[in-house]
């Protein structure tokens, strides 16, 4: 056999290209807009840079009001949220308590229910004229204001975002290199000052790091406030500046770039604490044996458990009754019964559920390819500046939705997509583009963590029998990849499909609207509740759904099949 | 299945660098066609780089590697026709025994019955029958290795290289399928080499073995060259155990030299004698197994008087370390079944050893 002796010259190498091409997409989707936002923050009039609108922005009451409102929000739904996330964190992974597969699983369960769905379930629960305070008044002549103001936002966005803390600090305990505690038992400590002096210390840094998303998030949601009324927050500040005094008002692009400062901290914050991380897990000398709990014990635990969940699964309950219901105001449970809420959204506007399946599968699918796609150039690749895509796909972790969408209409109202002679912004491909960049982090990170565990001697063995790159990719990286790459693709499918606050600004006409937006859409009248809360079930089941298999295939991908 | 032809690797002044360090420098070897060839030393010595840079999977930044004649440099992993058993095996969990051993003849692009036929072959080469539907997960270590095997030489490579094969198997597998590998590769005549840091392995079996340390080789020659005749410390040390005493050469004879050791022992020491002059200080190797003991009283010979200063029954030999000097010890070795006596921690004895049994190294 002769073998190629001189590689054929190249005008161009593949791999080069690839990676200019993806950075092209990236910067298109997500730096440029992002600059372009900043950028106008810090114009003056005359294109000169200037730092007088950010100044101004710290002497409107208004803004300033709604700066501190919107830390106190961040900062009191994770204090809240420790307070039910970590106490559960403890219970469930350090005990064995009977059903605790059904404890963890009801833990996660607040997840599924998109935040401003909850919070309408929760105006029907909690709200001036819900059930609770239908009840407190008939019985005893009061009512809470439990629902008004940052208090409301401040409760569902607790009840919603805790279980980020309580899986944060499950894994930051369950990492916990049982020898470490037990070297510290062997050397007379226990009990209380055990916890205090070994495990809460080397337990901390995964706790932060999840408080710390959970602050992002809480921060980035727009949907919630907007549902409860109650706009004096950054978020929504800046949907009212762009929606109400339009693309050319300076301050809504002074309240992203606030807003993007706030999310990078708190980004940043969370990368130095996982950092810290590490150390907990340096070596791990297998799982330590959790503590059985038997009768009393274990009735107590429950007790316990299920006041801290009881609250967070209201919403589910509520959204399920609004859907069925045809008259329920003041009212503790609806009057009247139907399905035909159920007919509405599924006869005669099941555009919302078509558009959502079809841009979710969508942008999912692309952040599928593009994670793999960047996964293998970071991980196997050669060519330089292919590091730079893992910096700009990472960014959307710390853009809030309203800024990427601000940014998004202000790059292209004017550019027209070839071929189809409209702007993107009046196509559905923008709200493609959005959910896929917003989500393109899960994918990459899903995709090199997949690609990471994968010996590089099953490829080498495979180029070693005559397959070159494309070839060893498509036979045995990509489906050695695959389970992986598939849960990471179902949650970038599941975040897209109740994705609001980009797609509240980004819908060009209701008619190509999704499903989250419809809910907000029926939510603004009375009539509307009843459908709105249908599709927010539909929502529901498509998150739970995608959640479990996400979780099943994550799980089982590191099982039996695929075992080195 | 007999390969197409038994090819020669010839590597001339290769290194490889990593960053400031050089892991390979200049090594220069001639592999010739249908030999065993075995590349020795500890971990980090550049075996497993060499290894690597000969299959493609890292190029050479010195020097150059040739396949019957022709640079290999260039020519990417895919297109050299080479087949690599990889440490761990690195059989894809995804796809059956089957799959596995027929990989590399679909890239060939073979004709579908041609692949069941070669297939077929493969495994009963290595004993792996009927086994074409499991999964990798379904198999012991040693069929693992042994699918591993089948599915490089499904392939009919030029050339078999080896990384630590045997490493991951528990002893007595490890020593049947030494056997095994030895019969399959004598009987294919291809081309083999072999990388380990088992000593016992490279001896028995290689044609030519090349000991390796810090990235350079140190000695290269035949099993028999390596164990009896090492040219320095390192070789002997790593070769199987070695007694090494400090001496010097007291007078330079015709067909060796004179040393003085401990305690003022003059001993004759076979060597060349045109590399020591007088005065020279060197280290005398010993293999524990070419010494002996007797009872002081009764020995008149050459050798040194010692104490027994411990003694190991390990089944089929006893290990005594005897005491020859202030801080000197020297580890002997004694098949159980002989018919020397036994002797007893304190025995006053006489160690003798045959001269073929002693090298005298330069002292590094």
């Amino acid at each position: 056999m002769n073998l190629v002796l001189v590689r054929r010259p190249r005008l161009w190498d593949p791999e080069g290209v690839l990676v200019l091409a993806l950075l092209l997409l990236l910067v298109a989707g997500i730096l440029y807009p992002l600059l372009q936002v900043l950028s106008v923050a810090v114009s003056s009039d005359t294109g000169g840079f200037t730092l007088r609108h950010l100044g101004a922005f710290f002497r409107r009451p208004l803004f300033l009001e709604s700066l501190i409102n919107t830390l106190a929000t961040g900062v009191l739904a994770v204090l809240f949220g420790s307070m039910i996330g970590v106490p559960l964190a403890f219970l469930t992974v350090r005990y064995a308590l009977p059903g605790k597969a059904v404890l963890q699983t009801l833990g996660v369960l607040p997840l599924v229910i998109p935040p401003f769905v909850g919070a309408v379930a929760f105006q029907q629960i909690l709200g001036r004229s819900g059930m609770v305070n239908l009840w407190l008044l008939e019985t005893f002549g009061v009512t809470l204001p439990l629902m008004d103001g940052l208090g409301g936002v401040v409760l569902v966005q607790t009840l919603h975002y805790f279980p980020f803390i309580m899986v944060n600090t499950a894994a930051a305990l369950a990492g916990v290199d049982p020898s470490l505690e037990e070297a510290a038992q062997n050397l007379g400590s226990s009990g209380f000052r055990l916890f205090r002096r070994v495990l809460l210390p080397l337990a901390l840094p995964g706790y932060a790091a999840g408080a710390l998303i959970t602050f992002i998030r809480v921060i980035d949601d727009l949907g919630t406030p907007l549902m409860l009324n109650y706009t004096k927050l950054l978020a929504p500040q800046a949907y009212l500046r762009v929606t109400t005094v339009g693309l050319t008002d300076v301050d809504g692009y002074v309240i992203c770039v606030i807003l993007v400062v706030l999310s990078v901290l708190a980004l940043w914050g969370s990368k130095a604490a996982l950092g810290l991380a590490e150390y907990a897990a340096l070596q791990r000398s297998g799982e330590a044996a959790p503590r059985a709990l038997r009768g009393p014990s274990a009735l107590a635990a429950w007790l316990i458990a299920a006041a801290l969940l009881a609250p967070a699964l209201l919403p589910h309950a509520g959204i399920l009754l609004l859907s069925f219901s045809k008259v329920w105001s003041l009212s503790l449970l609806p009057t009247v019964y139907t399905l035909g809420n159920y007919e509405e959204i599924l006869f005669r506007t099941p555009g919302f559920i078509w558009n959502t399946l079809r841009y979710a599968v969508l942008a999912a699918a692309l952040d599928v390819v593009l994670g793999a796609a960047i996964a293998w150039l970071l991980l196997r690749g050669s060519v330089r500046g292919r590091g730079w895509l893992d910096v700009i796909a990472t960014m959307p972790l710390a853009i809030p939705g309203v800024v990427l969408a601000v940014g998004y209409l202000r790059v292209f109202h004017g550019w027209n997509v070839p071929g189809l002679g409209e702007p993107l912004t009046a196509t559905w491909l923008i709200l493609v583009l959005a959910y896929s960049m917003r989500r393109l982090p899960y994918t990459v990170r899903s995709a090199y963590a997949a690609l990471q565990q994968l010996p590089l001697a099953l490829e080498e063995a495979a180029q070693n029998l005559g397959a070159n790159r494309l070839r060893t990719f498509a036979r045995v990286t990509a489906p050695l990849m695959a389970r992986g790459l598939l849960a990471g693709g179902l949650i970038a499918f599941i975040t897209s499909a109740v994705e609001l606050s980009s797609t509240i600004l980004l819908v060009p006409r209701i008619e190509l609207g999704p499903l989250s937006y419809g809910i907000y859409v029926y939510m603004q009248s009375a009539v509307g509740r009843g459908p709105g809360a249908a599709l927010g079930v539909v929502a529901i089941v498509l998150v739970g759904c995608g959640t479990w298999v996400a979780h099943r295939l994550a799980a089982r991908g590191a099982g039996s099949l695929f075992r080195f | 299945m007999s390969p197409k032809l038994s090819s020669e690797v010839r590597l001339e002044g290769v290194g490889k660098r990593y960053g400031e360090v050089w892991a390979v420098r200049e090594v220069s070897l001639t592999i010739l066609p249908g030999e065993f060839f075995t590349l020795l030393g500890p971990s980090g010595c550049g075996k497993t780089t060499l290894l690597r840079m000969v299959a493609g999977f890292a190029r050479p930044d010195a020097g150059r590697i040739l396949l019957d004649g022709q640079p290999i440099d260039p020519v990417p992993p895919w297109k050299r026709d080479v087949g690599l058993v990889f440490q761990h095996y690195a059989l894809w969990p995804h796809l059956t025994v089957h799959e596995n051993v027929a990989f590399g003849l679909r890239e060939r692009k073979l004709p579908r019955a041609e692949i069941a036929d070669r297939v077929r072959a493969a495994l009963s080469q290595v004993g792996l029958e009927g086994f074409d539907a499991r999964r990798p997960s379904q198999l012991s270590g040693g069929q693992q290795q042994r699918v591993a095997l089948a599915r490089t030489l499904a392939v009919q490579p030029r050339l078999l290289l080896l990384d630590e094969p045997l490493s991951n198997l528990d002893a007595q597998l490890r020593a049947q399928m030494r056997l095994e590998l030895a019969r399959l590769q004598r009987d294919l005549a291809i081309t083999t080499i072999y990388v380990t840091h088992d000593q016992a392995e490279a001896l028995s079996l290689s044609n030519r073995v090349a000991v390796l340390q810090g990235g350079s080789v140190v000695q290269e020659g035949t099993p028999e060259d390596i164990y009896l005749r090492p040219h320095s410390r390192f070789v002997a040390e790593f070769v199987g155990a070695a007694n090494l005493l400090p001496v010097q050469v007291v007078e330079v004879r015709e067909t060796g030299v004179l040393v003085e050791a401990v305690a003022g022992t003059r001993l004759p020491v076979p060597t060349d004698p045109t590399r020591w002059r007088p005065g020279s200080r060197a280290l005398l190797c010993l293999r524990p197994e070419a010494l002996r003991l007797e009872e002081a009283a009764l020995g008149r010979g050459t050798g040194f008087l010692a104490t027994v200063a411990a003694r190991v029954f390990e089944g089929d030999r006893h290990i005594y370390e005897v005491k020859v000097g202030e801080g000197t010890h020297l580890r002997v070795e004694l098949p159980a079944l002989g018919e020397g006596r036994i002797f007893r921690l304190g025995d006053r004895i006489r160690v003798e050893f045959s001269a073929e049994g002693a090298v005298l190294l330069p002292e590094p």
